[in-house]
């Protein structure tokens, strides 16, 4: 019960750092910052990744690996596209980037 | 000493989080808040990798690699114009592999759960599931496998609601008694079923928000996973992007003038279809022209404020346009772009679009800068805008848009309309800024009309 507090306090602190660190995004990074947070809540990899964990295979494990293979393409297209986004702003006139 | 070498990791990586989405505040600095974020992410399952009972190594890394490799030739071969259909896919990835988790947990230690673990294990599978076929539903709307104006039917209100209500009474059985597997599962059944009938009736107008929506859904399935496993990396993660889910849809909303109760329930197709029958669609008076008379226009013009639409991006105009207003510059023109904060179907398309066509991003204004320089300004273009430049919105209380914020495009001293046709934009309503006398129209493909300009342009 202890720790369920402590994570609950914990969860309202980001409420609160979630809204005063996004509130200021320009418009003009919108979608950038919503692929990237998207690539955030990849974080649930971690969850997958504790249930594919042991070794003996049930359903619980090939649920968790199913999981891992979603939760990996989210983390890695989204910071992937995210960067190819953010190369385009960084470009100057007559400059070229890959 | 492990568990403090883990527990430390996952603050580092939770704080790195925060730190990479601050950076996203300049655009100078987004690229490396993008990296930080990414080597949290690392650090986050790097660590997991080492707990005691993460042993299955071959498979992990099987999956590892096939999701990797997914990820990383979507991420590099999506077109731009793409970008809104493939974030919502992502998002909904997420939800699903959230909804497994919960899934998977329920099944392995469900009976020995507690009522709170069981509760939010019962929370995460219904958003996730929703997350999910939400998601998937507005892909393909997004990609036009699927019809993209508003499905409306009978009861439709009333039916979601049994549903939800149904499925919130199979998680209090669960959740009661966890054996009940078989409540669980219609839980999980009914809630992907909701998650495609509460995107069923959302045109493809409204879709920037639904995006945002399940953006913030995906986030907080991530978080109430965290508090499955009492993981708090994966409890600050997923809240962080939960808020700006949400922020972002508060931000579209506003830029429609519209709840978001009125997005996701509203009758919008239903208006629109009553003001069709009172008023007519014809237009009268419309002035058509060629390239070379706008060519002319845009010549004697000071100041000329490019106006874009997402026709602009189904045409892959932005190269064109870019080059047109590099020539114009050149020859001692101001040209600015003005962006409507929907422009596009998710927040900051536009941007992203005009970007990879070189269009320096010092160019780009929101709506709320750019609208009194409209009055200033000799020549408005718009090209593939419709609903964000309609007058109605501002003049026209009947309107179904009336009171979305627009972009005051007919204070323009001339206004030139790049458009295929005269059809009606998303919100399938006539637009007079057609018919006003300032106003003429070029009718063609976008890049294809361009194009014609800058080389009549060039040619002067």
């Amino acid at each position: 019960m202890e720790h369920i507090m402590a994570s609950f306090f914990i969860f309202i602190l980001a409420v609160f750092v979630g809204f005063e660190v996004i509130s200021k995004v320009p418009p003009i990074l919108h979608t950038p910052l919503m692929s990237g947070s998207n690539a955030i809540s990849g974080i649930t990899i971690i969850g997958a990744l504790i249930c594919a964990g042991p070794k003996n295979f049930e359903l619980t494990t090939a649920l968790g690996l199913v999981a891992v293979i979603f939760a990996m393409i989210n983390v890695v297209g989204g910071f992937a596209v995210t960067d190819r986004m953010l190369c385009m702003f960084k470009r100057k006139k007559g400059e070229k980037s890959s | 000493m492990k568990f403090f070498l883990i527990e430390s990791c996952y603050i580092i990586s939770a704080s790195l989080f925060i730190f990479g989405l601050k950076l996203m505040n300049r655009v100078k600095m987004a690229r490396l808040g993008d990296f930080l974020a990414a080597i949290g992410m690392l650090i986050a399952i790097v660590i997991t990798l080492i707990l005691p009972n993460v042993i299955n190594y071959k498979w992990i890394f099987i999956a590892v690699l096939i999701g990797s490799i997914i990820g990383i030739v979507w991420a590099r071969v999506v077109p731009m114009t793409a970008m809104p259909q493939m974030v919502g896919m992502f998002n909904g990835f997420g939800g699903l592999a959230s909804a497994l988790v919960s899934c998977s947990e329920y099944l392995r230690a469900g009976e020995s759960m507690t009522t709170f673990t069981l509760t939010i294990v019962m929370l995460g599978t219904f958003v996730g599931a929703v997350t999910f076929t939400g998601s998937t539903l507005a892909y393909g709307k997004l990609e036009g496998f699927v019809e993209q104006r508003p499905v409306v039917y009978p009861l439709q209100k009333t039916i979601n609601l049994l549903l939800s209500l149904a499925s919130l009474g199979c998680g209090v059985v669960v959740i009661l008694n966890p054996n009940e597997i078989i409540s669980y599962w219609v839980v999980m059944a009914l809630s992907s079923i909701l998650g495609v009938l509460l995107v069923l009736p959302i045109g493809g107008a409204d879709m920037p928000v639904v995006i945002s929506l399940l953006n913030s859904y995906s986030g907080i399935a991530g978080m109430l996973t965290g508090f499955v496993l009492m993981n708090d990396g994966l409890i600050v993660a997923g809240t962080l992007v939960g808020a700006s889910g949400i922020i972002l849809t508060k931000i579209m909303c506003k830029a429609m003038n519209r709840s978001l109760a009125n997005v996701m329930f509203g009758t919008f197709g239903k208006i629109d279809e009553a003001q069709a029958k009172g008023q007519s669609k014809e237009y009268v008076g419309v002035k058509s022209c060629t390239a070379e008379e706008v060519a002319i226009i845009l010549e004697n013009a000071t100041q000329v404020i490019i106006v874009p639409g997402y026709g602009l991006a189904a045409s892959h105009a932005q190269h064109a346009i870019g080059e047109l207003a590099k020539i114009l510059e050149d020859r001692g023109t101001k040209v600015k772009y003005a962006i409507h904060p929907v422009a596009g179907r998710m927040p900051g398309h536009m941007n992203i679009l005009l970007a990879e066509a070189s269009v320096p991003y010092d160019r780009l204004y929101e709506m709320d800068v750019i609208n009194p320089e409209f009055e200033q300004t000799d020549v408005a273009l718009v090209i593939g805008a419709n609903d964000v430049t309609n007058p109605s919105a501002r003049n026209q209380p009947g309107s179904p848009i009336y009171g979305m914020p627009i972009l005051n495009v007919d204070k323009a001293k001339s206004i030139v309309v790049i458009k295929r046709s005269l059809s009606p934009g998303f919100a399938g309503i006539k637009n007079p800024l057609f018919e006003n006398e300032k106003t003429v129209m070029f009718f063609d493909d976008g890049r294809a009309a361009v194009e014609q300009i800058t080389k009549e342009v060039k040619n002067l």
